[in-house]
Formats: structure tokens, C-alpha cells, sequence
């Protein structure tokens, strides 16, 4: 594979200031020249790529976690399935995935949903198995219909665990997702490689792997802002 | 929304598993409007399924169950259970609302809006005993006590005419437990629903019901009566033993010294207000060694007096 096929010009250290010329730790003077056409579009697709990963891998693991909840005898091989995609290595993955689906998104987004559904899966089952049984109970006596008594008593109840699901998934996904650069020329390991191709260029690799545990930093935080507004109660 | 109280009429309602035994066998019993039939027995007595019978948790096998006439068969099963205030002993408040929503849910289900609920809330909040700031509060932060008041609020809300109550203060400790079925008698004077109470407690059962049934193993009823005939003229030896060898004692808690002729004449002796039961008059005599019981108004000014032999007739 050709990481390199079609990305912007590489930067030439030959006509670059001194500090790209010995290759220093952190240059500033490339980091404001290459701020808008490298990393800034760099983050951009890696939010794309992680949201859009974590949003399809929720829905599937939500409807398949009702299907495993409500029906018990589903919730070992499902929970099987999901242990094993998330055992492959991603490399291996896209090695698979690539004949298949080519060098796309789509074999990205594939790799990635597989491993949020293992975590997603399991917390979304583990919060509506954690619902108290005498609130089920009341729900049922005091004439609640079955899809009232999910919306309004297992799914908020559920929140906090699945919540926990998804800061896992978004943080590991946010990470995964720098090895997308193998197959698509998109994500902050795209300067990574380049970089790395580049006598590995210092102040590019810490910058973009830097923008990467920020986003991941950044993303766990707004989800836990989300929860505490959610689940006002838990904190009682 | 429903409203006042109705009467309940199990008519032969059994309740069978598979081909095993019944757990409720032929249970035949009238539960007049506004009265509570406090349902006791031994483990195995099947009390829990045939009040669960009632708002159809359990499907009955054979014989009906009535509400002010109307089967419970024939109606919707949520709008039946809707219709049905339900506490349980864990109470089942959700944890994820206030106490306000909580008390709000059936209401809720009736399509009442947030203002009609903060009223009715704040109305049942005082009925129940508990300041009006605990509408904003979460159960996490009740004590056991405290919920099941809110759990009798909420089965409250909706004005149910038919109260089910599944052992709902087993798991509370004795002193909280007293008051509690203090304040729900007071309550109920104040409301007048039809209640199922359920309980394994024979004190309970004696202190709570205008009328008990007793069951036995295998869900069969063993005794159907007001305390004072239960304790009184038990039906057989299963009942005689059930309710205890001092059922004379728990007889006599059932009365006050109100309830008895006094004598004019006052002098010396132990001195009791006359809402003293029977019991602890008698108590107080044997204590005090005496055979004469000087009988005091609210004000603690006698009115006159009843000797041992009158507690005893």
C-alpha cells in the first residue's frame, strides 16, 4: 500500500527554516505554515471517521443488545461474535478487508465499528440487566406497557453504564483510527506516516499524535459533562 | 381517573402451576368498599399470588376475581392496573426521578400535565407525612421508611379505589414499623380505599385488619373473620396455632378502657388514659400488684375506675 498516493505536497526542509532543517522537537514556524493544510484537515477527517464509527457502532450494538437482553438465549453468541472481531489485530483487518472493499472509507469505518461492539454491546446489556428488579416490578403493576417500561424505566436507568461504554469506545476508537492512514490518506496518522517517511520529522509527529490524545481527552470530557447532565439522579 | 372505593370479590380464583398443586385453591372471599382484609398465613399460604391475581401480575387458572362487579378478565390488563394502587415491600421507587415524578407516574400514564402533578404531589407529600421540600429529592436519598412513604403516595396518586399491599413494611425495623401502620390507619380514615394488605406478620394482620384471612399451605382459606373472631373462636387447630397461644393477650390489645363500662367510684391504684389498651392495662395491674385501675380523661383528671375481673369479662 502506498500511504503516501495522493496527499498534499511534503514539506521541503531544504528551503524550510533551521529548525526543520535539524529536524527540532517542536517547530513553530512549520506548525503556522502547516497548521491549514495539513493538520487542521487532518483532525477534521478524524472526527469524521471516529464519529461516524462510534455512531453506527451504537446503533448496531443498541438493537443488538435489546435482541440479547430480551432474549437471554441470544446473549452468549452475540457476545461471542463481538469478542472475536475485536480480537483481530487492526492491520490483520484491513489486510482482509481490503480485497473485499478496496482502499475506502468503508473498509476503515468496517474495522472500526467492529471494535466499538464488543464494549458497546456488553455495557448496553449490563445496564439494562443492572435495572432493579422491584422498579420492574412496580412498573408492571402499575400499568406500564412493555414500550413504556423501556423508555421511561430501563433506558435512562441503563444510561450511566452505557455511557461508560461509550467513553471507552470513543477513546479507543479515536485511537484505532490513526492506523486508517494504511488504507485511506485521511485521520491524523496521515502526518504520522509522512512524518515517519520523512527522517522522522519530530515536530510533525508530536503534533499530530499530540492533536490525537487531546481530541480523545477532549471527547471523554464532553461525555462525562453529557452523563452528568443525564443522570442527575446518580449523584444524589 | 378512578376515585372512592370498590369492592373486591374473589370467587373461587385458583391459581395452578403445570400440573402441580394449586397455590391458591377455590379462594372465595368478599372484601367490603373502604375495608382493609389483611391477607396472613405461612409461607407456602400462596397470600402473595392471590394478591397478585388481582391486578393480573398472575394469571388465574380458574374462577374470577370482581372489582365493584366488573371481572377483571374482561378489562384491558394495563387499564386495570392502572385503576389499582400497588406497593410492594422494596417499594420500587425508579431511581432516576424525583419524588414529585415518582408520586406523579400513574397520573402521568392518565395524561395529567406537571402542574395538576406538583399539587397532587405536595397534597399526598403532606397526607403521607413528609415536608413539602422532598418533592425535589431523589430515593437515593430516603431512608427505607421515608420511601415506602413516598411507595404509599405514589399508589395513591391516581385516587385508586382498590389498594394492593404486598408486605409493604417486612423490611423496615420495628420502631419506624409501628408508626408507619400507625399513620396508614389514620390514613385510611382519611381516604377509605378497599386494601389487600399482605403480611406474614399476625400481629400485623390483628393490628391493621377490619377483616383476616387466613390461608394455608397449598393456598387454601383456613379462616375468613374480624380479628376479634379470629382471636376469639379461631376455626380450627391450624388457626388456633397460627395467631399463637397468647391470643387471649392479643385480644385484649384490640380494646381500649373507653370501650369499657367504668366504675364511678376513683381512690388509689395505678392510673391509665383511657386509649390504654387492654393489654397494657392488665400489664399495669400486674405490675403494680394491684386489682384496681384508676381510668384518666386527656387532662389526666380520673373518671373512674375498672377492676382486673372487668378487663378480663
Amino acid at each position: 500500500m502506498n500511504v503516501l498516493a495522493g496527499g498534499p505536497v511534503i514539506p521541503n526542509f531544504g528551503s524550510g527554516s533551521s529548525c526543520e532543517q535539524t529536524n527540532g522537537w517542536w517547530c513553530t514556524d512549520w506548525l503556522s505554515a502547516h497548521w491549514g493544510d495539513t493538520l487542521q484537515p487532518a483532525l477534521v477527517q478524524h472526527v469524521e471517521l471516529s464519529l461516524i464509527a462510534v455512531g453506527i457502532g451504537f446503533a448496531f450494538s443498541l438493537v443488538l443488545a435489546l435482541a440479547g437482553y430480551r432474549f437471554r438465549l441470544l446473549d452468549p453468541p452475540i457476545g461471542v461474535v463481538a469478542d472475536f472481531l475485536y480480537t483481530i489485530p487492526s492491520l490483520a483487518l484491513f489486510q482482509l478487508l481490503v480485497p473485499l472493499t478496496g482502499l475506502t472509507v468503508t473498509t476503515v469505518e468496517i474495522a472500526l465499528v467492529s471494535y466499538t461492539l464488543l464494549i458497546l454491546y456488553r455495557n448496553i446489556v449490563a445496564g439494562l440487566s443492572g435495572v432493579p428488579a422491584d422498579a420492574l416490578e412496580a412498573a408492571r403493576g402499575m400499568g406500564f406497557t412493555r414500550l413504556q417500561t423501556f423508555v421511561r424505566v430501563e433506558l435512562p436507568l441503563a444510561v450511566p453504564a452505557i455511557v461508560a461504554g461509550l467513553r471507552i469506545a470513543v477513546v479507543s476508537t479515536i485511537s484505532i483510527a490513526t492506523v486508517a492512514a494504511f488504507v485511506i490518506p485521511q485521520g491524523l496518522g496521515r502526518p504520522i506516516f509522512i512524518a515517519l517517511n520523512q527522517d522522522l520529522f519530530k515536530t510533525e509527529i508530536l503534533a499530530a499524535g499530540g492533536l490525537a490524545i487531546a481530541l480523545a481527552l477532549v471527547a471523554d470530557g464532553l461525555l462525562v459533562l453529557a452523563q452528568r447532565a443525564l443522570t442527575p439522579w446518580s449523584r444524589a | 381517573m378512578p376515585g372512592d372505593a370498590a369492592e373486591l370479590v374473589f370467587d373461587e380464583a385458583t391459581k395452578r402451576y403445570g400440573d402441580g398443586p394449586p397455590a391458591v385453591d377455590r379462594l372465595s372471599l368478599t372484601v367490603p368498599a373502604g375495608e382493609i382484609c389483611v391477607l396472613v398465613g405461612p409461607s407456602g399460604g400462596g397470600k402473595t399470588t392471590a394478591l397478585k391475581l388481582v391486578n393480573r401480575l398472575i394469571p388465574l387458572t380458574s374462577g374470577d376475581i370482581r372489582i365493584d362487579g366488573r371481572s377483571i378478565q374482561e378489562q384491558n390488563v394495563t387499564e386495570l392496573r392502572r385503576g389499582i394502587g400497588y406497593v410492594i415491600q422494596n417499594v420500587g421507587l425508579f431511581p432516576h426521578q424525583t419524588v414529585e415524578a415518582n408520586i406523579g407516574t400513574v397520573p402521568r400514564l392518565y395524561g395529567r400535565d406537571r402542574r395538576w402533578i406538583h399539587t397532587r404531589a405536595l397534597e399526598l407529600l403532606e397526607l403521607v407525612g413528609l415536608d413539602a421540600s422532598y418533592a425535589k429529592r431523589y430515593p437515593s436519598s430516603l431512608s427505607g421508611g421515608e420511601r415506602q412513604r413516598v411507595g404509599l403516595a405514589r399508589a395513591l396518586a391516581a385516587d385508586p379505589p382498590l389498594m394492593l399491599m404486598d408486605e409493604p413494611f417486612g423490611a423496615i425495623d420495628p420502631i419506624v414499623r409501628a408508626r408507619l401502620q400507625d399513620e396508614f390507619l389514620r390514613l385510611q380514615q382519611e381516604v377509605r380505599k378497599t386494601v389487600v394488605f399482605v403480611t406474614h406478620d399476625v400481629d400485623e394482620a390483628i393490628k391493621l385488619g377490619d377483616r383476616i384471612a387466613i390461608l394455608r399451605q397449598g393456598g387454601r382459606l383456613a379462616q375468613y373473620d374480624t380479628p376479634e373472631t379470629i382471636l376469639g373462636e379461631p376455626a380450627d387447630e391450624f388457626v388456633a396455632e397460627f395467631v399463637g397461644a397468647d391470643r387471649a393477650l392479643k385480644a385484649l390489645a384490640l380494646r381500649t378502657l373507653a370501650d369499657l363500662r367504668l366504675d364511678d367510684t376513683t381512690g388509689e391504684g395505678p392510673r391509665a388514659p383511657s386509649e390504654t389498651t387492654l393489654r397494657d392495662a392488665l400489664a399495669l395491674l400486674i405490675a403494680e400488684h394491684a386489682d384496681r385501675l384508676v381510668v384518666t380523661d386527656g387532662d389526666g383528671a380520673p373518671v373512674g375506675s375498672v377492676t382486673r375481673d372487668d378487663l378480663l369479662a
